[in-house]
């Protein structure tokens, strides 16, 4: 049985250091420093030396609290930031893309039409000049869909799909409630039936119903789909509930990583045996 | 390995290191054993043992201080589970080894058949096949059927035991695990699970179970395997020197 063929994402080396960087900074900085500030120079170390792969249809947990750099890799991944160093191949539709290495453009266009993510803000994955329908449809017209009534139908199925009442779909995100904008994100995220999705502390700061249908959505999507996801959060909740395999991440770098149910019921290192001890 | 062992566990130990508290709790320690197909090794001892504990090391749920725990696959090849790859262990766990835990974990708002069905629809089956079946299973498990389409959030303990059952014996994995799984059942539903095990066994289900009635391991057991209560040392833990091992 060949494992392989069922990859989607492997990550090498990745690091982000923010500021001029020193060859200190990574000996001085880490979990074992209690800081990712390097004492020479003060740049930030946000996350150093991440490995990891994610396979077809799986759902990798990110967890650390804040600082952790858990939020630096995805951010690199969907190309809001250019990484320090490392490399990120992605497989897809037989061929293996070298993310780092495409130009802005081939970003771009990959971002559209392969990716999709959900911010914790709203603000960052939503356009609040335009409707909740215009969202959708601006991220078709992105990846070169542009047939009106096609469009309309897609969005109408979309929101459908993630319980935003379609009466509404013409009216600006900044309406709705937290929940719904959302759920709009994730329709959004959703319009070009990407197979990786990234989600960035999705239903931090939400109500519990609304965090429990959202979970419920993801998890739905996953099954129905297949889509692979990167789920970063502080919340053990959220973890154990979606995902498969876990990293924990602290001061950037990865600490401890495995299957989520070993991570939660038999952590070894110091800091996730602390963690895990410490949910309520 | 014997061509009948579906599994054979080899000086499995399991200690919990407790890093900022600087000890280590001694839980199972050098066990060994097989289980063969189409029968039922139990493991008896007494209360903090370990056994669980070996099972959860079967499972992978906890990670092995020492041993190989070596299984032996549908299509023939045999893996260490102890040692093997991340997603190697989600994919048996997917297709070929379940486990009944004590308590009933699922999502909070999925209905009871939806939890039930959960392990056939994972391995790719019609999500309405995988319903008919789990409702099926929980008919014979003589759960009402008024609780079918609710969450099992507000069940009884009993009640969560059948649908953790359910969900475990649905998929007729190749190695099924199973902990206490008659402890909160009263004697007719303990009689109706026993038939099932049965049923399971001649349909070629290898299995390791913890029965904490010993009528249940003289019933149905073809082997047991005792697991001695872990000697009693609460060793100071030396912090330096295995942090390299763990990170």
């Amino acid at each position: 049985m060949d494992m392989d063929m069922d990859k989607v994402l492997e990550v090498r080396g990745l690091s982000k250091v923010y500021g001029s960087g020193c060859d200190r900074c990574f000996e001085e900085t880490g979990p074992e420093f209690d800081s990712n500030i390097c004492p020479h120079c003060g740049s930030v170390v946000a996350a150093h030396d991440l490995n990891f792969d994610l396979y077809k249809g799986e759902i990798l947990g990110i967890m650390g609290e804040s600082g952790s750099g858990k939020s630096t890799a995805v951010k690199t991944l969907y190309f809001d930031q250019a990484p320090t160093s490392g490399s990120a191949t992605f497989f897809d539709q037989g061929r293996a893309v070298s993310l780092f290495d495409l130009n802005a453009a081939q970003q771009r266009q990959l971002a559209n039409q392969r990716f999709g993510m959900v911010y914790q803000n709203p603000n960052l994955g939503l356009n609040f000049d335009i409707s909740a329908g215009g969202n959708i449809a601006e991220r078709l017209l992105m990846s070169k869909v542009y047939h009106f009534a096609d469009i309309r139908a897609r969005a109408t199925n979309l929101l459908k799909r993630t319980e935003v009442m379609t009466e509404r779909m013409d009216e600006l995100p900044g309406n709705f409630s937290g929940g719904m904008q959302q759920r709009v994100q994730i329709a959004k995220a959703l319009a070009t039936s990407p197979p990786l999705l990234f989600l960035d502390e999705v239903t931090t700061g939400l109500d519990l119903s609304v965090q429990a249908a959202i979970l419920d959505l993801i998890l739905e999507i996953q099954q129905r789909s297949k889509t692979s996801m990167i789920v970063v959060t502080h919340d053990l909740g959220v973890i154990r509930l979606l995902s498969d395999r876990t990293l924990v991440m602290k001061y950037g770098r990865v600490i401890e990583s495995g299957l989520t149910d070993q991570i939660l019921e038999d952590p070894q290192h110091a800091y996730t045996q602390r963690l895990v001890a410490s949910a309520l | 390995m014997n061509t009948n062992a579906v599994l054979r566990v080899q000086n499995f130990s399991k200690q919990f290191i407790l890093q900022e508290q600087g000890v280590s709790i001694p839980s199972a320690h050098q066990v060994s054993f097989d289980v063969l197909e189409r029968s039922l090794t139990a493991l008896v001892g007494p209360t903090g043992a370990g056994k669980s504990s070996v099972l959860k090391g079967i499972f992978r749920t906890y990670l092995s201080t020492e041993g190989e725990i070596l299984y032996r696959t549908q299509a023939g090849d045999v893996v260490d589970l102890a040692t093997a790859d991340e997603h190697r262990v989600i994919q048996l766990r997917r297709d070929e080894i379940g486990f009944v835990t004590q308590f009933l974990h699922f999502l909070p708002r999925q209905s009871t058949q939806d939890v039930v069905a959960q392990p056939l629809i994972k391995r790719g089956m019609n999500i309405d096949e995988a319903r008919d079946k789990a409702r099926s299973l929980l008919a014979r498990m003589n759960l009402p059927e008024r609780l079918w389409t609710l969450s099992p959030a507000t069940f009884s303990g009993g009640e969560k035991q059948r649908v953790n059952l359910a969900r475990g014996l649905v998929a007729k994995p190749r190695l099924l695990l199973l902990d206490e799984p008659t402890a909160s059942l009263d004697p007719n539903t303990t009689e109706l699970v026993v038939s099932l095990i049965e049923e399971l066994k001649n349909e070629g289900v290898a299995m390791l179970a913890i029965f904490h009635q010993p009528e249940l391991v003289e019933r149905l057991a073809d082997k047991s395997v005792t697991i001695q209560a872990p000697v009693s040392r609460q060793s100071k833990y030396n912090r330096e020197l295995n942090l390299e091992k763990i990170a």
